[in-house]
Order: structure tokens, then sequence, then C-alpha cells
């Protein structure tokens, strides 16, 4: 078991900063914590499940995940949840009404923005929520604060009667520092409020709660002002003070540690008087946030005079670095651009593992790709856009697959209208927003091919169970969904649903062919696990014997395992020029999957075993 | 820059997959044990699928920012040539570089949209690098567990750290007692080896 979890009071541990909002959090007396997976938040709720004495559990989906810790916190428990930036899009029909309601047991939403996109397909900035839902920001710069504004949250969201959301930033979820932990509190639990005034939002309801949404306003703009966890520390250097929140905060520190800064903690409200009262003791203001301009919109829009994205980039990741050239100008310093490139080196993006059971419907749709548009989604299989198979046309947000490929068929020009269109999704992104989409197509009489790829985890956040797995999140035994049934029961034709292996291309390439080629929706279900997985079981390694023609077929499959060794341009009879491209594979990477073998024109791929039993017969 | 000076800023880069975040932890468990403050940057999710994959590991009195900044990394581990060329400019003035040589392609080279650079660690030495190179994969081989790469890379630094080589050979000769004590011995011996590849390639290069 992780250390962590049994840590004992006032000891130390270097933990990153998800691992020490789950102590926070676990400390705060929880009793039900929720999320759906998704960089950089996954690991706060899979640390969460070690400890004893909380319920935690992946939800389907965000608003799901929210709606279940709301019910737990009407009924008066503390409750949690946790997602990435885009998470909030989905659950932010629960949030929007639930911050009129408040809470009974505190509510404490962790959002995770990935500032400069490691892992996502956009980037948001979580605290413009805080605005939009007049809820509270808290805003950690590291591990320790990580850890301490779990427990603080808590007190703040029973003190106001309102969810508050901690903001995290990849820079502070997968960074490790030392943090000082306590013990779990007893926390008394409040029992069910029983006030249908404040839990049934009907208008009536709602209108009384709307004014009392703009007296608590007044409240938190108060306190923003006063709290503790907003903090000036003095500096010598007066010429510029940075009002900062964040790992910004920690960039500003080392970059100018004489300057005076006012620290935010809680970043919203925007502690506009405070930060007023801080300017009269500077000659300059400067704004340092990730990643867009919110808190110097608001102090503009308040009469204070600041830079911020004047100066600053307004996207991605700040660092000291970046902070030294903008901000000496505004010294007046004379600042040379001494930027010494990198060495020039080939990029290398992510790629699909050795025997990933996604390679082959990628290799047969790219084969597939004149004839068809391919609407994608959101997972390991968006690699399916990259080289070599180049087969995806779109790419939105979870779920997005099945329903955009719904509109590409009903929006088509007259020369495309009888191209077939189809849709890849993933098990998971299935179950979190793929079945509404596909019960879309089926009530408007659409005609969309559905390759559901199930590996049976959410691979691309690191292999999560879900509702499709068969375990939870400890990994026990849990209700399995079957994929077959749901599609069967949301009203496609059974014989338009198949099961394939998809290591048997032939089979998987003649399914794809036969289903594009029907007028009525149709699923294609493949079924072998991830190669990540305990799941994926590892068969004897392939290996190339003489006589590779150089044709290249296999590359096509995208196996990083198969490794060019030679190029050659030949000429050919006809005159002809061809490009040759003769292969080996890795065997100690290689997991036998006999993907490739289909693809070798010669059959000079075998099982290395084979070959040596072959050596000892002779 | 500012208070930098105090710190220790090593880099350690490679591919997902690889052992980079074991490697960059047990480096800031030796850290913590002598009493420093300690930040270490970790990757997840997607990154991890055969990119780009770094950790920086930064120590001293106290640590703010995370990351170490260009041009201040005192240390560069490249478990990778290509990958250590690719981060050659975070290494300060006088830093050096740790390089296995053993090449891993991806597929954009296979395929052949770009080329790999004929020499990544001659092109680090042009650009006034101190590498020291060997191919740890090779040991790994002769030591019969190609996972070893990571261990011989961390002998392979050990006299370069500002501590005693000795503290972090204990962390992970300890961690493996705790965690597969059948393999204590072997990472003892892979970070012996890693040590004497190191001093031979500093041989060679004087
Ligand atoms: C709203 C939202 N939540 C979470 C994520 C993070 N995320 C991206 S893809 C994905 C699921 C991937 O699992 P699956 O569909 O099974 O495909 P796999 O990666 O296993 O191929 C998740 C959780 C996201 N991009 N958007």
């Amino acid at each position: 078991m992780n250390a962590i979890v049994k840590a004992i009071a006032d000891s130390r541990h270097l933990l990153s900063g998800n691992e020490a909002l789950a102590r926070g959090v676990w400390e705060a007396g929880v009793q039900v914590a929720t999320a759906y997976p998704g960089t950089p938040s996954t690991e706060i709720l899979e640390n969460l499940a070690l400890y004893p004495d909380i319920h935690a559990q992946w939800s389907v989906n965000e608003k799901v995940s929210l709606e279940v810790a709301i019910g737990a916190c009407v009924v008066g428990a503390r409750s949690f949840c946790a997602m990435k930036h885009v998470g909030v899009n989905v659950a932010s029909d629960a949030l929007m009404s639930q911050t009129l309601a408040g809470v009974n047991g505190g509510l404490v939403i962790a959002v995770a923005d990935d500032v400069g996109l490691s892992s996502s397909q956009n980037e948001q900035d979580t605290r413009f929520w805080g605005r939009f839902a007049h809820l509270p920001i808290l805003e950690p710069c590291d591990s320790q604060e990580a850890y301490e504004m779990a427990i603080r949250a808590y007190e703040l969201s029973e003190k106001f009667g309102i969810p508050v959301i901690i903001r995290m930033t990849t820079r502070v979820c997968h960074v490790k520092g030392l943090v000082t932990v306590g013990e779990r509190q007893a926390y008394e639990h409040k029992g069910f409020l029983d006030d249908p005034t404040k839990w049934v939002m009907v208008p009536t309801h709602a209108k009384e709660l709307l004014k009392k949404q703009g007296s608590r306003d007044v409240i938190l703009k108060a306190y923003v002002n006063e709290c503790d966890l907003n903090r000036v520390e003095d500096g010598s250097d007066k010429r510029i003070g940075f009002v900062t929140s964040g790992p910004a905060y920690l960039h500003v520190k080392e970059a100018f540690p004489d300057a005076p800064v006012f620290k935010m903690g809680m970043s919203y409200p925007v502690p506009i008087e405070a930060i007023r009262a801080f300017g009269e003791t500077v000659d300059k203001l400067v704004v340092v946030e990730e990643t867009e301009p919110l808190v110097e919109t608001e102090l503009k829009a308040a009469g204070v005079a600041v830079h911020g994205k004047d100066i600053l980039p307004k996207t991605g990741e700040l660092s000291p670095l970046i902070l030294d050239k903008p901000i000496r100008e505004l010294y007046g310093e004379n600042v040379d651009d001494l930027a010494d490139p990198d060495l020039p080196v080939f990029p290398r993006p992510p790629t699909m593992c050795v025997a990933c059971p996604h390679l082959s419907p990628y290799y047969c749709l790219s084969k597939l790709h004149k004839k068809i548009r391919i609407a994608g989604d959101i997972g390991c299989y968006t690699l399916g856009a990259g080289h070599p198979w180049k087969a995806l046309d779109t790419t939105t947000c979870m779920g997005a697959s099945i329903s955009m490929a719904l509109g590409m068929t009903l929006g088509a020009s007259d020369e495309d209208k009888d191209k077939p269109v189809v849709a890849v999704i993933g098990d998971s992104t299935f179950l979190h927003m793929g079945m509404q989409p596909l019960l879309d197509v089926i009530y408007n009489r659409g005609n969309v091919t559905v390759m559901l790829l199930d590996n049976r985890t959410t691979g691309m956040t690191g292999g999560q169970e879900h509702a499709g797995t068969g375990f939870d999140i400890h990994g026990n035994e849990a209700p399995r969904a079957d994929f077959e049934k749901i599609v069967v029961a949301l009203g496609v034709n059974p014989d338009r649903v198949r099961r394939v292996n998809p290591y048997e291309m032939p089979t998987m390439f003649k399914a794809i062919k036969e289903e594009i080629n029907q007028n009525e929706p149709s699923v294609i279900i493949t079924d072998q696990p991830c190669v990540l997985t305990t799941r994926f079981k590892r068969q004897n390694p392939l290996k190339v014997i003489d006589g590779c023609t150089g044709c290249a077929n296999c590359l096509s499959t995208g196996c990083p395992a198969i490794i060019v060794t030679r190029r050659e341009t030949e000429t050919r009879k006809s005159g002809k020029e061809v490009e040759k491209a003769y292969v080996e594979i890795e065997t100690t990477a290689c997991t036998g999957c006999n993907l490739c073998v289909s693809t070798c024109g010669p059959d000079v791929i075998k099982p290395v075993s084979f070959l040596e039993v072959a050596k000892n017969v002779q | 820059m500012s208070n930098n000076a105090e710190l220790t800023n090593i880099l350690v880069c490679g591919i997902g997959g690889q052992g980079v975040m074991t490697a960059s932890e047990v480096l800031s468990m030796a850290a913590i044990q002598l009493g420093f403050d300690v930040k270490k940057t970790e990757v997840a999710g997607m990154a991890q699928r055969g990119g780009v994959v770094t950790s920086h590991v930064r120590f001293g009195e106290k640590v703010l920012s995370p990351a170490i900044p260009k041009g201040e990394a005192d240390i560069l581990v490249g478990f990778e040539p290509a990958e250590a060329m690719r981060w050659a400019k975070h290494l300060k003035k006088g830093g050096v570089a740790m390089v296995n040589t053993s090449r891993i392609k991806p597929p954009v080279v296979n395929v052949g949209l770009f080329e790999y650079p004929d020499n990544p660690v001659e092109e680090m030495r042009k650009n006034g690098v101190e590498v020291y190179d060997f191919d740890a994969g090779e040991i790994a081989r002769e030591l019969g567990e190609m996972r070893l790469v990571n261990t011989i890379l961390m002998g392979a630094i050990s006299e370069h750290l500002p501590f005693d080589a000795q503290v972090l050979k204990d962390i992970i000769v300890e961690r493996f007692r705790q965690k597969k004590p059948e393999l204590a011995e072997l990472n003892d011996k892979a970070f012996e080896a890693g040590r004497k590849a190191a001093a031979k390639s500093a041989q060679s290069a004087a």
C-alpha cells in the first residue's frame, strides 16, 4: 500500500499536488469522493481510493460524478469531486443550478487545468467558472498548499454554504514537493436538511435564491479582501509589485526575489480593494496569471492601473525565463535577446503502443479513407489522426464522433452524399457521452457506422476502470456494461452489430467494408484489451526471416516494433521508380500479436519460437 | 538570475516507458535524506506513449519554481542520445551530460519523414557540452535485465552529484530490498557498472 495512506501526523512526505490534495480531502473527513478521469487530475481519485473510511468511485462522466457528490452533500456528508478543465463543461449544468441551492455538508470540486496542453484538446481557464457560478476559487501553488487548501476549502464551503472550487494546474498536479501532513478529522455528519425551498430548483424557489446569491456575493467580496489566503510579501525593490497566484507565484519569486508580491490563494472573487491598497505601495502593478487575463480585467474595470497580458504571453505555461525579458523591459533595462536555440532534433510525438488493438482498425480505415469520412473522438485512438494512418477527419470533444458523423451525413454536398461516414469511439468515451448520440442517430433515422474500440480500460489517462470493464476503482469486481446489449437497446438492428477480434485483420477489413455499405446504422465492437493492462497476454515474439522484399506494407500498421533497416529506390523494368524499405522486428519489444503477419506479401514474419524449433530439428 | 546558484538542478530525459520518473524519484529521495528541500516534475497520461519525457529535479535550501530554466541545469541525464541532444541547451555552462548511447528511433524517423542525427553526442560536444557517453543498454543486456539501464545511469552520474555516491546507491538498493529483494544485488552491480563506465568515458575523453 502507498506509504502516504499510513503517514502519521506531522510527518513529511514527497507528494505530487494530486497526492497532497487527496490527503487533505481525506483528512477533512470527506465521506464520498467521485471523479471521471482526465489528465492532469486523474491521480487525485486514484489516491483517495487508497484511504479507508471514504467511498471513492469512478463515475461515467463529470456531470454524473458532480451530481453524486451533490447528493451526498445534500444529505449532510462532506463530499468531493475531481475533474479536468473540460470536465466542467460537461458538469456545468449541475454546477450552475447547485450554486443557487448551495450545500449542506461541505462540497469541494477540484478542477485541474492542463495549462500548456500536455494532454488535452484545448486550454481553458477554470477561474471563469468562479465568476460565472458566483463561487470562490482557491489556487494552490504547490503540494503543501494543495493539501492545506483542501482542508480549508471545506471550512469555507460550510461557512458560506456553497461549493468551493480548487483550481489546480499541471504544474501543481504533477510536481512533487515536501508536504507535512496531519490526521483525519472526525466530521460531524449534518444529516439531511429537509428544505424543498432550497433543494427543489423551480422558478419560485430559484428567484429567492438568486437574491440570496446577490447578498452572498457581497459577503464573499468583503471576505476575500481580508482573507489570510491572500497576502502581501514585502520586497525592497518597489518599482514593480506583482499580483499573482498558483505556480506563477513561484516563478515570480524565483525571477524577482526582491520585488513585493501580492499572493492570491483565493483568486475569485478578485480581492480588488486589497490589491488597490497594495498598488499604493509600489510604482507599478503587474498581474502574472495563467492563462487568461481574468484578474487583470477585473482590476482594470475597477480603475486599478495594471500591466498583464499586454506584456506577458496570453497562452501556455509561464516560467521565470518567460517573465524575465518583458519585466526587465518594463524596468527600463536594455534587454538583449540572448535566446539560445535548441539543437535541432526530429519531433517525437506520442505513438500507439506495440501491438495496440487500435492498430488494425486504423490500418483498415486508412486503406478505405478515400471512400469514407471518419469522425474521431477522444482517447488513445485519436492518435489515428497521425502517422502512418492519417485516418481521422475530425475530433472535437468526448462523444462528438457519433453525433458529428450524423451531421456530416445530413449536411453533405451532392457529390458527397453517398459517402459513408464512420465514427470511431473508445469504450470509456462511449459510456461517458456516446450513448445519447447513438440514440440520436437511431431516432432521426440516420446512417452511421460506429467503430466502438473496446480495449476494456480508459487507456489515454493511464488505464482506469469504468462501467464497461467489470471492475471498480479498487479493482474489485463490478457489474459490467454489455456494449452489444446497450447498442441494441438503443435501437441498432442486432444483425448490424458485430464483435471483431482486431488482430484478425482480414475479418476486420471485411466487417468495415460490409457495414459501411448498409443503409442503416451499424456498430463494430473490437474486443481485445489494452496492452498496458494486465488483461493483455503476451505471445511469442516475431522475427523477419530472410526474404523481406521491402514493400513496406507492414509499416502501415504503425506498430513501433517494426524498424526500417535499409531504404532504397528501385527502378522497375517499366522504368518506374519505387521506394523500398526493408525491415526487421525488434524482438524484445514485439508481443507476438500477429497483426503484421497478414500484411507481409512474401510471408517472412515468423514466430521466434518456431524458428528456434526449426533450428533444433535441423 | 536570483537565488538559483544555491540549487542543484538535474534534468532527466528520455522516452515514455524508459524509467525517467524512477530515476528522478531516487534522486529526490537522496536529496531529501540529506535534508534539502526538493521539487520534482512528473509526466502522466498521453505523453508517456513513446513520446518525449523529462523530469526536473531541483534541490537546495528552498526550491521555488519547479521547472529548471533553460541554461541552468547542472546535470543532464539522457536515457537516449537524441533526447539528450534535444535538451542539451538546458545545461548551464560547465554542466555535464551523461548519455546512454542506445538509440530509439520513433515511427516518424522510421517511415522516413525525419532523419536521426548522425552523432548526437558529437553535436553536443561541438556545442561545448561536457559529455560522458556509453552504451548502458549493452551493459544492461550483459547483466541480463534491460530495466537496469536506469540504475546504471544513476551509478554513472553518482560521482557528479553534490553528495556522496553511496547515498544514492543505498537508496536504490534499499528500494529494491523493499519491493523486489531478488533484484537488490543485481542493482548494486548495475550501479557499480555504471560508475565504471562513466569513469572510462571520462578517460577516453581526456
Ligand atoms: C470531458 C472530458 N473528460 C475527460 C477527458 C480526458 N480523457 C480523454 S480521452 C478519455 C477516455 C479514453 O478512454 P477510451 O475512450 O476508452 O479510449 P482509449 O484511450 O482507451 O483508447 C479521457 C478520460 C476529456 N478529454 N474530456
